[in-house]
């Protein structure tokens, strides 16, 4: 079972609920994926406070938890205030925190994120941070009081999959107790089964889902793989070797030459 | 036989003119002073692309399109078939890809291709989609076409009429056993709790440097654009999707991503005027499809979403047929909307 903060979880999938073709569809998305908790954007889907109500209704009727996202702000002040308004539309103390440091790759700062986290964390926040995987900004988020950690695996939106696996990987062993979701730049089912197996908690997929020919089939999909990935994990895969071993022992093998 | 739309948008005027057109006494009750007074499609596109909409949109969205392409270029003679251009920078590519894959009836140009279309995109682009048979309309020529269509039918649209006067025009046509057309956006949410806003961003630019036949729709991953040629040098840039009801005025990001696409696809619009800055919230159910719902003596006409003047024409003709008593049209009857999906 995973355990987010202090909430335990069947479904280590998390879903974004931004760019479906419609509301509809985002439903049965939600469905088809069995995840637990959806991610709402406010400042990139809304015009503002109060502005959003009839989709920010159909968030709430997904029967997930919601986990409102700081997504599109550049400042530790807009993230802050964007939390705030998250907190207060949906009833939650959890955000996902994103503090973006450049519009080409999105690649998030790290500083203003531990600024946030730091904020955040101290005003009540349970605090999601969409990060690197650098280890020493993800040691400096713990030490700000998050206790969850969302490394990207490739830029958001690249459907690149696991860019890094040597940083990721550190991360995994450098943190074995902290939950770890890898969140952005997943693209087909294989990248989130990859993370799984490699023993992170959970991932977080939006765009390879949302911009699917068929969204639901997709979610669908994913569901699979990312249950596949961790009763990979649980189940101890081999380690890769340099020279074919068989798999039939070839001692004792009657001699038919 | 009688009947009272409510609403002066395209939807309403499109179910006046289809019945007035099949003899039923009409009246049309609009709330705003004048002509897309409060009205979004005021500030649509005005593209009858059923094609390209494939791309998000489904199925019965491009088939009941279609119609459009008829309908409108009887009803209101600008109305323009000079197809659309689908473009991506080099480094969307895969954009392009991705759109050829989800639409039909369109085919590549290279980069010959399309100067010779376009000769002001010549050599600023290497492949485009061309939708040969698709159109596009200026959205408020086309509406003051359908009033005027009205007015010669003995059916002037009565604006300035709030809600006294249009809960006494219904009882007087109720009173007569007619029906009501509720065509009224948004504003029918008191009847339809499902419908919501999905607010629209546009501008309005004026370049006489360069010279745009048909609609270019340029895709991004993030901030994918059209501009709509107006005529007279003038192009609309739009528009932006944002889940919200308030038609508040265009955020400073907005207007980057507006300008900055159309700049990007061709440098001359950094010398545009901007002579307009508009925006509007479209009517939307949940699955984004329109619905001809039937409640009590009252015909909805609504959720329109992005497809106002493209899906106007079917809706009237599906609307006119249920006032009538002349047929059922079950792909956008049905309530429930994966059937309607499917239809």
């Amino acid at each position: 079972m995973l355990r987010l903060y202090d909430t335990e979880l069947r479904s280590r999938l998390l879903l974004g609920t931004a760019r479906y073709p419609s509301p509809s569809i985002l439903t049965e998305a939600v469905k088809a994926s069995g995840t637990q908790i959806v991610t709402v954007s406010l400042r990139r889907e809304s015009g503002g406070e109060r502005a959003g109500q009839g989709f920010w209704s159909i968030i709430r009727d997904l029967g997930a938890h919601v986990l409102p996202n700081t997504a599109g702000c550049h400042s530790v002040k807009e993230a802050v205030t964007t939390a705030h308004m998250g907190r207060e539309v949906f009833g939650t103390s959890w955000v996902k925190l994103e503090v973006i440091g450049e519009d080409e790759t999105l690649q998030p700062d790290v500083f203003g994120l531990v600024e946030a986290a730091r904020i955040l964390c101290k005003d009540g926040f349970e605090v999601f941070p969409y990060t690197t995987e650098d280890l020493i900004v993800a040691e400096r988020l713990l030490e700000a009081g998050c206790r969850v950690l969302m490394p990207w695996g490739s830029p958001i939106g690249s459907g690149r999959g696991l860019n890094n696996l040597f940083g990721l990987k550190a991360l995994r062993a450098r943190f074995p107790e902290v939950p770890l979701v890898v969140d952005a730049g997943i693209g087909i089912p294989s990248h989130a089964a990859q993370a799984l197996e490699l023993g992170f908690d959970a991932v977080l997929i939006n765009t390879a889902v949302s911009q699917a020919r068929d969204p639901a089939g997709m979610a669908g999909a994913f569901a699979q793989a990312v249950a596949a990935g961790r009763a990979a994990y649980e189940a101890g895969p081999m380690e890769p070797r340099d020279l074919a071993v068989p798999s039939t022992p070839v001692i004792g093998k009657a001699f038919l030459g | 036989m009688r009947a009272i739309v409510l609403g002066a948008g395209v939807a309403g005027l499109a179910c006046a003119v289809e019945l007035a057109e099949r003899g039923v006494v009409v009246q049309v009750l609009e709330r705003g002073e004048r002509l897309g007074a409060g009205c979004c499609s005021w500030f649509a596109g005005g593209m009858l692309a059923p094609w390209c909409e494939r791309e998000s949109a489904e199925p019965v969205v491009a088939t009941l399109g279609a119609e459009s392409l008829a309908w409108w270029p009887a009803k209101f003679p600008g109305t323009l078939l000079k197809g659309s251009l689908v473009v991506a920078h080099g480094r969307d590519a895969g954009e392009l890809r991705q759109f050829a894959r989800r639409t039909e009836r369109y085919e590549w140009l290279d980069a010959q291709g399309i100067g010779a279309l376009e000769p002001d995109l010549a050599g600023r682009f290497s492949q485009a989609l061309y939708f040969r048979e698709e159109g596009h309309l200026d959205p408020r020529a086309a509406l003051a076409a359908l009033a005027a269509r009205l007015a010669a039918l003995g059916a002037p649209v009565r604006f300035g009429a709030g809600a006294q006067a249009s809960r006494e025009a219904l009882l007087a046509a109720q009173a007569a056993g007619g029906t009501l057309i509720d065509c009224r956006g948004l504003e029918a949410r008191d009847a339809l709790a499902d419908l919501r806003g999905v607010k629209g961003e546009m501008l309005v630019v004026k370049l006489p440097d360069i010279r745009l036949s048909r609609p270019v729709r340029v895709l991004h991953p993030r901030v994918p654009v059209y501009i709509v040629p107006r005529g007279d040098g003038h192009y609309m840039i739009g528009a932006t999707m944002i889940e919200s009801d308030q038609p508040t005025r265009i955020t400073a990001r907005s207007m980057l991503e507006l300008l900055g696409a159309a700049y990007a696809l061709h440098p001359a619009f950094g010398e545009a005027e901007i002579v307009e800055i508009g925006t509007g919230v479209r009517p939307a159910f949940p699955d984004n499809l329109p619905q001809v719902r039937r409640v009590g003596g009252t015909v909805h006409v609504n959720g329109l979403y992005r497809h106002g003047f493209l899906l106007a024409p079917a809706l009237a003709r599906q609307a006119a047929d249920e006032v009538l008593g002349a047929g059922h049209s079950p792909e956008v009857m049905h309530a429930d909307s994966r059937q309607r999906r499917l239809a």
